[in-house]
C-alpha cells in the first residue's frame, strides 16, 4: 500500500483496550452491507452444492474449510462434471492462487512487534476478498496492536456466520423459485467487481480486473482446462505493463487522492 | 493411484467426501495462505514484482468474475447472456456513479436482471 487507507470509523487510538475489546469491535462488523452480501451469495452457493449432490454437512464443511467463495464454486462445478481428484485440486490450486498475494499483502498491515507466525497462520486461513478488503481498509486507521484482533473479530465472525447460513440455505434450497436463486447467484460477480475495484491502489490493480473479464472469453475458447491461470497471467501482465507507465506518469503529476475501498460500513 | 483419478461421488465411503475437500479443497486453497505468510516477511509491497503478483491475482478473480457471468451454473444460466453482462456492468455503472457504494451497485445490478427478465424476456 503506498497510501494509507482512511479508516471509516477511527477507534480513538489514545485508549487502550484488551485483545477481547478489539476482538468484539471487529465481530460488530458483522453487521454491515459487505458482510451480508457475502452472507446471501453463500445461500446461493450453498444451492449449487445441493444441486451437484452435496451433502448438508460436506457444504458446511466446504465453506469453513475452503472459505473463499470462487474456490468454493470451482470445487461444486468440479465436482458436477465428475472430475477427478487431482483435475479438481489444480482447478482449485489455480484459482487459488491470489490468495498468496492477498496474504503477502495483508500480514505487513495487520501484524504487530510480538504477533507470531502461529497466529498469523491461523488468520491467513481467513483472508478472502471480504475480509481482505476489509482489513486494507480498516487496520491502517488503528493501533498496531489491536490490528489483529480486531481483524480476527471481523473475519472469524463472517466465516462462522458463512457455515451457518450454509447449512440452512442448504436445507432450504429446493424451496428457492428459480428467480431469486439466479438474483442470489449474480450478487457475487456483482459484488466481486466492486469491492476489487475499491480495493485498487494502483492503475494496474484496475486495468487487472478489466483486462481479465475481457480476456477470459478467448482464454476459455483457447484452454478450455486452464482458462483461469491464462487469464490471469495474459491479463496481469498487460495490465502490470501499462498500468506501470500510467502509474509512473502520475508520479510526475500531484500524487492522486485517497479513494475510500468501498467499505462504508459501521455507525 | 487410482485415488487421484477417482471423483467425488466415486466410493461409499462415509469419509471419502471429507477426503476429497481436504485435498483438493481444504489444502489447495490453503497451500496458498501458508506461503503468502512465510513469503510476507520476504517482499516489500512497493516493490515491482509484489505489483506484477498482485496483477496476476487481481486478473485471476476477474476470470473468476468473468466464469460466473458467461458461464453461469444454475438459474441464473437460463437468462439471456447479453441480460448477464448488462445487470453486472449496469451495478458497476451505479458503483461509480455514487462514489463507491457497493449497496446502491448491487440492488441496481439486481434490479436490471430481475426487473427486465420478468418484464421483458419472460420468467424462466
Amino acid at each position: 500500500m503506498d497510501n494509507p487507507a482512511d479508516p471509516a470509523d477511527p477507534a480513538n487510538p489514545a485508549e487502550t483496550v484488551s485483545t477481547a475489546r478489539w476482538f468484539a469491535r471487529g465481530a460488530r462488523q458483522f453487521l454491515s452491507i459487505p458482510a451480508m452480501i457475502l452472507m446471501a451469495s453463500f445461500v446461493g452457493f450453498a444451492g449449487l452444492a445441493r444441486a451437484s449432490g452435496i451433502g448438508l454437512v460436506e457444504t458446511v464443511v466446504m465453506a469453513g474449510g475452503i472459505w473463499a467463495l470462487p474456490s468454493c464454486v470451482v470445487l461444486v462445478g468440479a465436482v458436477q462434471t465428475g472430475a477427478s481428484l487431482a483435475a479438481t485440486f489444480i482447478a482449485v490450486s489455480l484459482s487459488a492462487f491470489r490468495l498468496m498475494p492477498m496474504v503477502m499483502s495483508i500480514v505487513p498491515v495487520m501484524r504487530a512487534e510480538r504477533t507470531s507466525k502461529l497466529t498469523l497462520l491461523f488468520l491467513s486461513h481467513f483472508v478472502a476478498v471480504t475480509a481482505w478488503v476489509f482489513g486494507m481498509a480498516k487496520l491502517p486507521g488503528l493501533p498496531r496492536e489491536a490490528r489483529a484482533a480486531y481483524f480476527a473479530g471481523f473475519a472469524v465472525t463472517l466465516t462462522s456466520g458463512a457455515m451457518i447460513v450454509a447449512g440452512v440455505s442448504h436445507e432450504l434450497a429446493g424451496a428457492l423459485p428459480p428467480l431469486l436463486a439466479a438474483g442470489l447467484t449474480l450478487l457475487t460477480p456483482l459484488y466481486f467487481t466492486v469491492s476489487l475495484w475499491g480495493a485498487a491502489r494502483l492503475a494496474s490493480d484496475r486495468l487487472a480486473l478489466a483486462f481479465g473479464v475481457a480476456a477470459w472469453p478467448a482464454m476459455h475458447w483457447l484452454e478450455p482446462n486452464f482458462e483461469l491461470i491464462w487469464t490471469g497471467l495474459v491479463g496481469g501482465t498487460a495490465a502490470f505493463l501499462v498500468g506501470r507507465r500510467i502509474d509512473a506518469g502520475r508520479r510526475r503529476r500531484v500524487p492522486a487522492a485517497t479513494e475510500n475501498a468501498g467499505m462504508e460500513v459501521g455507525p | 493411484m487410482n485415488l487421484l483419478t477417482a471423483t467425488y461421488h466415486q466410493f461409499d465411503a462415509w469419509w471419502w467426501p471429507y477426503l476429497f475437500i481436504l485435498i483438493a479443497g481444504w489444502f489447495a486453497n490453503d497451500m496458498w495462505r501458508i506461503l503468502g505468510v512465510v513469503l510476507a516477511g520476504r517482499l516489500s509491497d512497493d516493490s515491482a514484482i509484489f505489483t506484477y503478483v498482485k496483477s496476476v491475482a487481481t486478473a485471476l478473480v476477474a476470470g473468476v468474475i468473468a466464469q460466473l457471468i458467461f458461464l453461469p451454473s444454475g438459474s441464473l444460466g437460463l437468462a439471456p447472456m447479453w441480460l448477464r453482462l448488462l445487470s453486472v456492468a449496469a451495478g458497476f455503472a451505479a458503483y461509480k456513479a455514487s462514489r463507491n457504494n457497493v449497496l446502491v451497485a448491487v440492488l441496481v445490478g439486481e434490479a436490471v436482471l430481475l426487473g427486465l427478465w420478468a418484464g421483458l424476456v419472460g420468467m424462466p
